[in-house]
């Protein structure tokens, strides 16, 4: 499969230039072990491409080949058509940033130090170079304050903001980031992540993200190349396809359990909306129970003065007067209209007893209903398009065609 | 001078019993300082641990009291414990001990880890008992790795003491340097770094014996 | 106290060949000589050792065989065999005390930087002589700075024993007090040297202050930490 999945990747390679190419690459340590087999990666330019698989699949090792901080042992490894191993090391990971687990902040320098370590190597005048650590920590979401510090006063969110300041510093076009966020809680974690992805959009860099973290590969990348014990590569894909059609059963094992939930926040959610399913909160009762029966429906949502949703009321034995207002209001979910996935309408559907979602815009206000059929219809539509094996040159081609959607996925 | 040689092995033979003597008087003033120290040194590092406010001026005092030379101290203590007595050297030798020890006690509860003290927490040990069964013996190697340092410096300092009048094998350096004579100097040289290096030896064994679970580890 | 206070204000000490100032100035000369002969074998070496990893275990076990050697056996054993002509027989012995400390701190200082450090340091493209003298001698700084002190103030009390075998120094005042039977002077010749310890334990708190970064010395840290 690995060879299949290379293939596919090198058959696309002229639609797309790649910035990073792994071609053969194996690593034998000298007491026999190999880390990496033979790999065949193409990593595209202005991406994020991220390695994932258990420990030991020689994920980590793979990636800092890449900067020639171990060196393959045969194949070679190309960055924007040179052989890394012509390039000398210090000079080659200048042009390269590098994120690593514990942000490897040197705690003798100030924060801002810290950041302009790499145009300090290069050789920028000092006032440049600290201009351009300042611009980078605001980019980060870091207060300017914290530039004078030293790293031991920021709490393990924030070093590891300015580990990724550092290695952007000189502007590299490519970022090495070696499980940047799993020595962080939970929280901060998702905040990095996010944060990660915002900078993506500005930035457009390409991004190698090695993690062990198949949810956080599938949330950060454009493409995620599953790796597995011995380093031989499983599959390479974006992450919708890979969710839909894993190569093979370690593959679909690694993925998890709820990959068919999950798959679901890569479809958009074009659902066709209700309007006549809402009540403002200040109608009559009998107003909602003329509505109901027009629409052959037991549940409304109610609507406030400015449009923004309260909650759903039940049509069934709804006393003979009064004000919807007063009325015991059930829980509801909403999603966004534009940008929001199915697996978000799904959900909103869930918390509701009305098994509806309320569809929201942008300002929070309604735009509509969408229903427990139209729903299912949409649901069964995306399990028809899984189930349906194509080719894997056209897998590619489609994978090409998914990178948009997937971006209005995360939104 | 030319002719004489480096050892004259008959000396040697001659002198044995004084030589023997003077080494069991140099094990005595060397080992007594560090079990004084230690007897101090554990209470006083416990309680170092239990109130941290103790420690920076319990370890502040030890810096001063280490940093004074040892022959100054002898000589100042020489009015109150006399010349040429054993306490002359063992007092100021159980202080420089102390400064080494007090650390380490404090250093090897510390090393114990934050969950394997917690655990002990949760699973119901009193502190007490919790002190004994667990710290305790997760500490002995770094405590024991500071009874090494103050056993060898221990047992190079007594030397000094020769100058007071009382300094075990010391004698020998002083008694060749009056003489001009190499040999008893050759001798008391090797004598005590072998006492040092066997002292260390029988320390490495018993911890050893005493925490089997970092032999382990370390082979690991 | 009365013997102290008749030393230090009989006037004869505080001139002359044989007054304080002098006997200060010998002390500080040969205990500046070996400190600085030390530092100069020990802290490249040390540096060496602890960024290559070659050596480890002679480093260890050289420095910790060098501790149980009898300084003053050394002294006079060197000096009874090379005389006392000039210094050199002296600053041997005292180098030898020195070297261990320093050494040893050296090498685990640089040795116990964190590998992430190191890690990163190399990925941002640092080279080896970089990563050494740009973070590894920094965060090393107060173990190695530790290693000095420590040397620093076994010189500054050893050498007084130099005095025994004839030397200058603050020791003369002792040895000579000892065989003359004049308490005063040897009373007041170990206050000296002893004052003298702790005003180099000062000096070095001091100096630390000024080229440790505030980032890595520890009790900033644990100020800071705590406020």
């Amino acid at each position: 499969m690995a060879v299949v999945a290379g293939a596919a990747a090198l058959g696309a390679r002229s639609a797309r230039s790649h910035v990073i190419t792994f071609d053969g690459v194996t690593k034998r340590y000298a007491d026999g072990t190999v880390a990496v087999n033979d790999l065949h990666l193409e990593i595209p330019t202005g991406e994020i491409t991220v390695l994932v698989g258990p420990s030991g699949c020689g994920k980590t090792t793979s990636l800092r080949m890449v900067n020639r901080m171990i060196d393959a042992s045969e194949g070679k490894i190309l960055l924007d058509g040179v052989d890394v191993q012509t390039i000398d090391p210090p000079t080659l990971r200048r042009g390269i940033g590098y994120v690593i687990q514990q942000a490897g902040l040197f705690p003798h320098r100030k924060i801002v130090d810290n950041v302009a370590t790499v145009p300090y190597l290069l050789g920028w005048d000092k006032r440049k170079a600290r201009t351009r650590a300042m611009e980078l920590l605001e980019r980060v979401g870091l207060d300017a304050g914290l530039a004078e510090r030293y790293p031991f006063q920021l709490s393990g969110g924030q070093q590891q903001r300015v580990g990724v300041a550092r290695a952007l510093a000189a502007d590299p076009p490519v970022l090495l980031m070696d499980e940047p966020f799993s020595a962080v809680d939970p929280v901060v974690r998702a905040d990095l992540q996010d944060e990660l992805i915002r900078l993506q959009n500005e930035l457009n860099k390409t991004i190698v993200f090695v993690t062990h973290d198949i949810d956080e590969a599938v949330k950060l990348g454009d493409r995620v190349a599953v790796l597995r014990v011995g380093g031989t590569l499983a599959q390479v894909d974006d992450p919708e396809t890979m969710l839909a059609r894993p190569a093979d059963d370690f593959v679909r094992e690694f993925l998890g359990g709820d990959r068919g939930i999950r798959r679901l926040s890569f479809v958009p959610a074009d659902l066709p909306l209700r309007g006549d399913l809402t009540v403002p909160i200040d109608a009559e009762v009998s107003e909602a129970a003329g509505a109901a029966a027009s629409s052959a429906v037991s549940w409304l949502a109610v609507v406030d003065g400015e449009g923004r949703p309260r909650g759903w009321v039940s049509t069934e034995g709804l006393p003979p007067a009064g004000k919807v207002a007063d009325l015991r209001l059930l829980p509801y979910g909403t999603f966004e209209v534009n940008g929001g996935s199915l697996r978000s309408a799904l959900d909103a559907a869930l918390l509701a007893p009305s098994g509806c979602a309320i569809a929201v815009d942008a300002d929070g206000k309604v735009a509509g209903v969408a229903t427990r059929e139209e729903l299912a219809r949409a649901t069964a539509k995306v399990a028809a398009d899984g189930a349906a094996q194509p080719a894997p040159a056209e897998q590619a081609a489609q994978s090409e065609q998914a990178v948009p959607a997937e971006g209005a996925g995360r939104g | 001078m030319d002719e004489e040689p480096l050892i004259r092995w008959d000396w040697i033979g001659r002198n044995w019993p004084n030589i023997q003597s003077l080494l069991a008087d140099h094990v005595v003033m060397a080992v007594l300082p560090v079990v004084f120290a230690l007897l101090i040194a554990l209470p006083l590092g416990l309680a170092s641990v239990r109130w941290r406010w103790l420690y920076q001026p319990t370890v502040g005092v030890m810096n001063v009291v280490y940093s004074l030379p040892s022959l100054a101290v002898f000589i100042v203590l020489i009015p109150v414990t006399g010349l040429a007595e054993r306490a002359t050297v063992i007092v100021p030798l159980t202080f420089y001990a102390l400064a080494v020890l007090i650390p380490a006690v404090v250093d090897g509860v510390a090393s114990v880890p934050a969950h394997v003290r917690q655990s002990a927490v949760a699973m119901g040990f009193r502190p007490l008992r919790r002190l004994v069964s667990v710290e305790l013996p997760i500490a002995v190697p770094v405590v024991l790795a500071g009874v090494r340092v103050a056993t060898v410096s221990s047992i190079s300092l007594v030397s000094v003491g020769a100058l007071v009048g009382r300094g075990g094998l010391g004698y020998l350096f002083i008694d060749g340097w009056q003489r001009q004579f190499p040999t008893p100097i050759v001798v008391g040289i090797v004598l005590v770094v072998l006492l040092a290096v066997a002292a260390d030896g029988l320390l490495v064994a018993a911890q050893r014996v005493l925490t089997p679970w970092s032999r382990a580890r370390r082979a690991a | 106290m009365n013997w102290l206070i008749e030393f230090f204000t009989d006037p004869a000490n505080w001139s002359g060949s044989s007054g304080i100032p002098v006997r200060l100035l010998e002390h500080l000369e040969f205990s500046a000589a070996a400190l600085l002969l030390s530092v100069l074998i020990a802290v490249p070496l040390g540096l060496w050792v602890g960024h290559t990893g070659k050596g480890a275990l002679f480093v260890v076990v050289s420095a910790n065989a060098a501790r149980a050697l009898p300084t003053l056996g050394l002294l006079v054993l060197i000096v009874l065999l090379m005389g006392v002509g000039t210094t050199l027989p002296v600053l041997i012995p005292l180098v030898a005390l020195a070297v261990p400390p320093i050494l040893v701190n050296t090498y685990e200082g640089i040795r116990g930087v964190e590998h992430d450090l190191r890690d990163a340091a190399y990925g941002m493209g640092l080279r080896g002589g970089q990563v050494l003298l740009r973070v590894l001698v920094p965060v090393a700084l107060p173990l190695i700075l530790l290693g000095v002190r420590v040397a620093a103030i076994q010189v500054v009390a050893t050498a007084t024993v130099a005095a025994y075998v004839g030397l200058g120094g603050l020791g003369r005042y002792i040895i000579d007090g000892l065989a003359t039977k004049d308490f005063p002077s040897t009373i007041g010749g170990a206050v000296l040297v002893a004052l003298l310890a702790l005003a180099v334990q000062l000096m070095f708190t001091l100096l630390g202050r000024m080229v440790v970064s505030p980032g890595v010395r520890p009790a900033v840290r644990e100020r800071l930490k705590a406020g």
